[in-house]
């Protein structure tokens, strides 16, 4: 719990020595902003300038992959909040469980995944020889989505690590002096999220209205 | 600042700790340190390795537009010369270079903190910066790369033969260690400032990098995401820029410039920082204006995102928008200005040491001047129409980067030397390098500006004999300079072994760093500071005639 917070190097006040890692994450988090900012931005214009073509490359995506990925990233994102308000509260029980449970969420939103990978490959939806619709708008989806779902499954992964250290410190024993740890993966996590719902209207529901 | 050293804390029982430089001695201790001190040391090590590499790419260009054939580099070759000495001094040497050698070792001095806010991402920032740089590293060795600094599509995605992926592979992943200093720098100015040391009571060199830290937080993602994208469509042949699926290879360019641009105030604010330090002590004259000095940094950060479009004026973008981008970058320039003319103010009436940073100083003025004026002319949509891809662009972009930026960080890398090695430097010597680098560089870059109007495109070593004298003119100034570069190593490197040892405040400044010993301990300060004044209080306040005192002045019929 927070009296139990221990001040190291360079702080001198417990107050800052606590904010100080949800202050670099929030920093950190408009980073992100702005470097998925970018792929959006190509999004925006392929969309606006392919027309009915790009609808029709985006009807090949399989919604229900993605419908499913969404309702497990976001129940996950459940088990993470839980799991920060726990280690907070001092709660072990509760943060090492809500830990695991966002990690197998975490893990089943990336198989999930490969299997619709295994889907898109199979329907040969990579843009290059052999691509279902040939150049045009619709290869230009295609390659929003490879780009864009694989440097989230990146970002995934890369949260998942951070949660893994999380429940590794949890069985060293020593979570609730990392409390400002978990606050800073939780706002990793949910970043993770948010880019999703922002990616799952833009792949999966286009053209359907 | 708490100038007088017995007040404000308890003094450390016993022996003083040992400097930072004798805690630890083996090339462990430093690889596995995280004083950010010693991290500052590190990247200095680093980017001096680079800067070298650079420049020795420089020399080669130099070399072969001497005579208007060209002569011992073929077509291909010459590609590669001038994107190895872009890649490798834009990334890996000017954009690290004050802020993560200077700013690391001052910044938690300036603010009395004993250390950055996270210390372990510093060092990891590091490691980043040599990771990255490796990659690039080895794209060099490898053949090289031949697309410009700029990587343009399509040629960068679906052209180029050279090693484009390593390339963008090394900026990519030295991106990474820009944003980690900028995270850890705005946490550190936030967080850490010592009791009493207010926003308006902060150094200009702090702010300087807390601006900076805000644009490499913001700009550099962009850079990253373009890069990514053109990895894509080069390595999986995803059509992303490509036209035949109805890409636009503008949007690269918008991608790229919205990183790009402001990366030039990510080159310039950390050197207005220095500037601003040495001028005021060494003109013995508190700032002048110094809120419109930090209000002008912030100004120059925020609008330097908005001014993107001016790169791209003959691109085929809307007139409206290059209006628009037009009028901005006129905009920008008045926070420049605002500056030029308050360090001018600072100087007046002061009494002024020309010592060697003082020159490298007063040069960085006189420089950014210029590049800054003839940034207006290349802000002017018709008159940027006649300059685009001509040596003018060349020579305005070297006076803001080589004039500006390198010129302070070699008036920094002297002024605080005393305090980073605990040496003093001759000071004759110096003098000398810091004029032969100011006249070497105009004997470079001045007759650029002049081929330029006269129709000098640039990226070509083969070229209209009429050419020639002004090559030649620059040629023989590029080895001034590069005199200018390398003297230094000399009486520097001598001072380190024999250098007489330095107080801890030679200069006679305010700054907190200067209120520690030559070179500081580990933990920077032997005591708890407590700040209770403005910085750059060189004369107190009323005690000089109101002419000269600008804060009160008194209005005058």
């Amino acid at each position: 719990m927070a009296e139990d917070l221990v001040l190291h190097e360079p702080f001198e006040e417990a107050a800052r020595q606590r904010i100080a890692v949800p202050f670099g994450v929030w920093s950190f988090l408009a980073t992100e902003c702005l470097f998925f900012g970018g792929i959006l931005l190509f999004y925006a214009y392929a969309r606006w300038h392919g027309g009915e073509a790009f609808t029709q490359g985006a009807k090949e995506a399989a919604v229900w992959y993605g419908t499913i990925n969404t309702a497990v990233l976001m129940t996950s994102s459940l088990t993470m909040a839980i799991a920060e308000r726990a280690t907070k509260g001092g709660f072990r029980v509760v943060a090492r469980w809500m830990l695991g449970g966002t990690l197998m969420l975490g893990l089943s939103f990336l198989v999930i995944k490969g299997f619709e990978y295994r889907k898109d490959v199979h329907e040969h939806l990579i843009p290059g020889p052999g691509f279902k619709f040939g150049q045009g708008p619709a290869a230009q989806f295609w390659a929003f989505y490879w780009t864009a779902t694989v440097t989230h499954a990146i970002h995934v992964t890369i949260g998942l690590g951070i949660i893994a250290r999380l429940l590794w410190i949890e069985r060293r024993g020593d979570l609730l002096l990392h409390a400002t740890s978990a606050q800073g993966g939780a706002l990793y996590w949910h970043l993770v999220d948010i880019v999703w719902v922002v990616l799952y209207p833009l792949l999966y529901l286009v053209g359907r209205p | 600042m708490n100038s007088d050293p017995t007040r404000g804390g308890i003094p450390e029982r016993g022996a003083e700790p040992p400097s930072y430089l004798r805690e630890g001695t083996t090339v462990r201790s430093w690889l596995t340190t995280t004083d950010h001190k010693r991290i500052g040391i590190l990247y200095a090590l680093a980017i001096t390795f680079f800067f070298a590499l650079g420049a020795v790419a420089a020399a080669l260009i130099r070399a072969e537009l001497v005579t208007p054939s060209g002569d011992f580099l073929t077509n291909d070759e010459y590609n590669q010369a001038f994107t190895l000495h872009g890649i490798v001094m834009v990334w890996f040497f000017l954009v690290p270079s004050i802020p993560a050698t200077l700013g690391n070792f001052l910044l938690p001095m300036m603010i009395g903190a004993k250390d950055v806010a996270f210390p372990r991402l510093n060092l990891m920032s590091w490691y980043v910066f040599m990771a990255g740089g490796l990659l690039a590293l080895f794209a060099i060795l490898a053949g090289g790369v031949d697309t410009g600094w700029t990587f343009y599509t399509p040629f960068s995605t679906l052209y180029s033969n050279s090693h484009v992926l390593l390339a963008a592979l090394g900026v990519f992943v030295v991106g990474f260690s820009s944003i980690a200093t900028g995270v850890n720098f705005i946490a550190t100015v936030h967080l850490l400032r010592a009791r009493g040391m207010t926003w308006m009571r902060l150094p200009l060199f702090v702010w300087a990098m807390y601006t900076t830290s805000l644009v490499m937080v913001l700009a550099t993602p962009v850079l990253a995401m373009s890069l990514l994208l053109v990895v894509a469509e080069r390595a999986f042949g995803l059509p992303i820029f490509d036209p035949r699926s109805g890409g636009d290879p503008l949007l690269f360019q918008h991608l790229f410039w919205f990183y790009s641009h402001p990366a030039v105030y990510i080159m310039v604010l950390p050197a207005f920082g220095v500037v601003s330090e040495i001028i005021t002590c060494e003109a013995r004259r508190r700032i002048f204006g110094y809120q419109f000095m930090v209000y002008a940094m912030v100004v120059i950060a925020v609008i330097g995102f908005m001014v993107w479009g001016h790169h791209m004026f003959v691109s085929g973008q809307s007139a409206f928008a290059s209006m628009v981008f037009s009028f901005l970058s006129f905009v920008i320039a008045v926070p420049s200005a605002i500056k030029v003319f308050n360090w001018t103010g600072t100087l007046y009436r002061g009494q002024i040491r020309f010592s060697a940073p003082m020159l490298y100083a007063l040069g960085f003025i006189g420089l950014f001047t210029i590049g800054g004026l003839t940034g207006l002319f290349l802000a002017s949509v018709p008159l940027d129409v006649h300059l685009t891809d001509t040596y003018f662009v060349v020579a305005h972009f070297h006076y803001i980067m080589v004039g500006g930026s390198v010129s302070a960080f070699f008036g920094g890398l002297h002024f605080w030397w005393p305090k980073i090695t605990g040496r003093l430097y001759s000071e004759r010597l110096a003098q000398f390098a810091a004029i032969s680098m100011f006249f070497g560089f105009n004997f470079t870059f001045f007759p650029q500006f002049i081929m330029g109007t006269m129709g000098m495109p640039r990226r070509y070593h083969d070229y209209p004999p009429e050419f020639q004298p002004w090559h030649v003119m620059s040629s023989v100034g590029a080895l001034v300079l590069g005199f200018g570069y390398l003297w230094p190593i000399f009486y520097l490197g001598w001072s380190l072994f024999r250098g007489e040892r330095a107080p801890a405040n030679p200069h006679g400044a305010t700054g907190l760093e200067w209120q520690t010993r030559s070179p500081p301990p580990k933990d920077n300060f032997d005591r708890l500071l407590v700040v209770d004044q403005e910085p750059y209080l060189y004369h107190p306040k009323e005690s000089t005639p109101d002419e000269v005192e600008q804060a009160h002045a008194k209005q005058k019929p």
